[in-house]
């Protein structure tokens, strides 16, 4: 590997370095992916995948994380998307194929899509 | 390049128990179709020692105590698939037995401040490129572009970081004796020889965040002015050898050690030296001798080793947890250390807690923290309800505080004035079952040992307390010994050369001082209050709560244990050795001690 010349060269191979730790540092932005048997029959786990390409493509600041069934199986799969103090929003029925319009949206734009939302839960919940 | 990763399973305090565990994780995950989506870590000491094999689960902070490799499939399936906790694995708190799902919420978490440990279980002490993400070498690099060594020197004095090897010595003057010293080669030495027999926090650091360490230590070398530094680690710390080792190649093919580091000029380089391990060899002058391949003697030190040390050179000694908390000075600053801690011991420290203690392992605080919240709080207090007597701290040789002290804030000064020492913050904890008089015994032992005799105060001195105590729990003591012991504790305080004999003592007189009364107990009535001494102690069979069931006679090694079946048993106090294995097989409590 490459000797590091300067202070700039070692800040710089830190911020390319950052993405591997992301799981285990602060972030504001967590997103849900409903990982209940009724889920992942619905496709979650590819929604999830294209959700983590689509974060690290645009190198957008976000935790992935799962839960189990929720109870609202017929919309699976179902995403939450929780920003600092905003309300939790949760979205229905996300397939892989919308995913990057979603993160556009609602991460990049700050708009809530709401032909997708089946729910919102205030205050940092 | 860097990886998206959903969730790090870090793994931590294996210490070799379980070495199918890391295997078993990383398979189940592929198995599972999760690779690229969970990493798996082996990611060093989390202090829960006890506890051992510990997952931490991230972003969702999940932690599982105890992980088998059986459990593997469980916890993949129900955790990292599904998002759900697997019960049985949580930590359990000792008093309320409530289940605590996250790492944040556990007591023994949550009443720490980490400083020194911030890596520890958090990355992947095998990657430099996890230390540089998290921000790692940064302080060096803004040292060797905008600092100059005197501003270094400023900026750590001013923090208030004493060395934590144990005497306490300000660093920023340390480093300030290294720079001015004269000559032309100047050395800086790493101390990673860990002698307290309960303590392991420099291994544990060395192990989890070595390059931590090696970022300080290459600081310290700009500041002295060193070209070539010097790594001691005891042989016997294998885990640690190799992840030090690793360290130093990997900073190496960064270009974070040798020649023009970081484009600034400064050249440095460090050798490791391994050696055979012993309490004297912590010394600095020992250390020095050790690494020119000597016996590990101390000498006496009127000329500074600052000044001659190693070779007859200038040399700065530090101890790996001072080194390691120099980066986060330089980064954070001197007022932020400073703001921690009490008047005069600024920062945190690190306890090892051992002994009667629920929650074993290494824990973090601020310097002041009392007795009673290092103790009940961080430690989860004294197991199966038994009563706090006192802890013992500072390792082998530091001294007893007692109960009566439970609040006293503990830092440099107060614990020497209670006849004890901060030492490197090795925690004994004793309870009403334990005998102060046998616990000195037990250390003055060890210290016997481990002296090097060179110095008669020393060699001789330790010897004949030792004598004296051991006459004293086998009946055979006299008031006049308390005397002796007291006398001659202060001779070799003030008499010997080196740390070891100067603190020797620490655990009799301290034991004099506050336990006076267990002392007068063995010499006058021929007891030991705690039930330990066994010359002094005879073991009966409480006929009411005795059952007999007979398994104490079936244990009993000596055949002393007679008595028909439901009927109450008896001890023959001739044929008894008093190994206590009654006492311990008896599911009634019924045998008792007096």
């Amino acid at each position: 590997m490459p000797k590091l010349k300067s202070l700039e060269e070692l800040q710089k191979l830190r911020q390319q370095l950052q993405g591997d730790i992301k799981a285990r540092t602060e972030t504001s932005t967590t997103i849900t992916v409903g990982m209940g048997t009724c889920g992942i029959a619905a496709g979650a786990r590819e929604t999830m995948h294209a959700i983590l390409a689509e974060l690290e493509a645009r190198n957008i600041d976000a935790h992935v994380t799962t839960v189990g069934c929720i109870g609202m199986c017929s919309r699976e799969p179902l995403v939450d998307i929780q920003q600092g103090d905003e309300p939790r929003v949760t979205y229905g029925n996300i397939t892989p194929a919308i995913v990057p319009r979603l993160i556009e949206e609602h991460l990049i734009q700050g708009n809530v899509v709401d032909e997708w939302v089946v729910g919102r839960v205030a205050g940092g919940g | 390049m860097a990886e998206r990763y959903r969730a790090d399973v870090l793994v931590s305090c294996l210490h070799d128990r379980v070495p199918d565990l890391m295997p078993a994780l990383e398979a189940e995950v592929k198995r599972r179709g999760l690779e690229g989506e969970i990493k798996v870590v082996e990611a060093g000491c989390r202090g829960f020692c006890s506890m051992g094999p510990v997952l931490l689960i991230q972003p969702d902070g999940i932690f599982y105590i105890g992980v088998q490799p059986a459990d593997v499939p469980e916890l993949v399936e129900e955790t990292l698939v599904k998002g759900r906790i697997v019960e049985r694995l949580t930590y359990k708190e000792p008093t309320t037995h409530a289940r605590i799902p996250h790492y944040g919420d556990i007591p023994f978490h949550a009443k720490q401040m980490r400083i020194v440990l911030r890596h520890c279980g958090l990355v992947n002490p095998e990657s430099v490129e996890e230390y540089i993400a998290v921000g790692g070498y940064q302080a060096l690099g803004k040292v060797l572009t905008s600092m100059s060594p005197e501003e270094i020197i400023e900026e750590v004095k001013k923090s208030g970081l004493r060395g934590r090897g144990g005497a306490g010595f300000s660093t920023g003057r340390k480093w300030e004796a290294g720079r001015k010293a004269e000559g032309e080669i100047k050395y800086v030495l790493v101390n990673g020889d860990e002698g307290d027999p309960n303590c392991f926090m420099d291994r544990a650091l060395m192990e989890a965040d070595p390059h931590s360490i090696l970022e300080g230590l290459i600081i310290g070398a700009y500041v002295v002015g060193a070209h070539q530094g010097f790594i001691y680690i005891p042989y016997e710390h294998t885990r640690a050898v190799r992840s030090v080792k690793n360290a130093v190649e990997q900073a190496r093919e960064y270009g974070l050690l040798g020649e023009d580091i970081l484009g600034s000029g400064f050249d440095f380089d460090v050798e490791l030296r391994l050696g055979a391990h012993s309490f004297v060899g912590g010394e600095s002058t020992a250390l020095m001798h050790a690494i020119e391949g000597k016996v590990s003697e101390p000498r006496p030190k009127h000329v500074h080793t600052t000044e001659k040390g190693l070779w007859g050179r200038p040399s700065c000694l530090n101890n790996v947890k001072t080194l390691n908390i120099v980066p986060e000075i330089i980064n954070r600053g001197a007022e932020w250390f400073a703001s921690i801690g009490t008047e005069t011991s600024k920062g945190t420290q690190v306890f090892s807690l051992a002994g009667k203690i629920n929650n074993v392992g290494l824990a973090e605080a601020p310097m002041g923290i009392t007795v009673r919240e290092l103790v009940f709080d961080v430690g989860g207090g004294v197991p199966e309800g038994r009563e706090f007597k006192a802890i013992q701290i500072g390792g082998p040789s530091g001294g007893f505080i007692p109960a009566s002290l439970l609040d006293m804030p503990m830092d440099y000064e107060t614990l020497a004035e209670a006849g004890s020492m901060m030492g490197t913050g090795g925690v004994v904890v004793i309870d009403d079952r334990t005998c102060v008089v046998d616990t000195a015994r037990y250390f003055l032992n060890f210290l016997r040992d481990e002296s090097c005799g060179k110095c008669t105060s020393c060699r001789e001195g330790i010897r004949r307390m030792l004598e004296i105590l051991t006459r004293i729990t086998e009946g055979q003591g006299e008031m006049a010994d308390l005397e002796t012991l007291e006398t001659l504790g202060r001779v070799v305080q003030a008499v010997s050369m080196c740390g070891l004999g100067k603190t020797a003592p620490n655990p009799v007189l301290s034991g004099l001082r506050y336990f006076h009364d267990e002392y007068v107990a063995h010499i006058v009535d021929h007891k030991c209050p705690a039930g330990v001494c066994k010359a002094l102690i005879e073991y009966y069979i409480i006929e009411d709560k005795c059952t007999g069931c007979g398994l104490c006679r079936r244990k009993c090694p000596q055949e002393a244990i007679s008595g028909e079946k439901k009927e109450p048993h008896v001890i023959d106090p001739a044929l008894c050795i008093k190994c206590g294995i009654c006492s311990d097989v008896c599911k009634f409590d019924a045998v008792g001690v007096r």
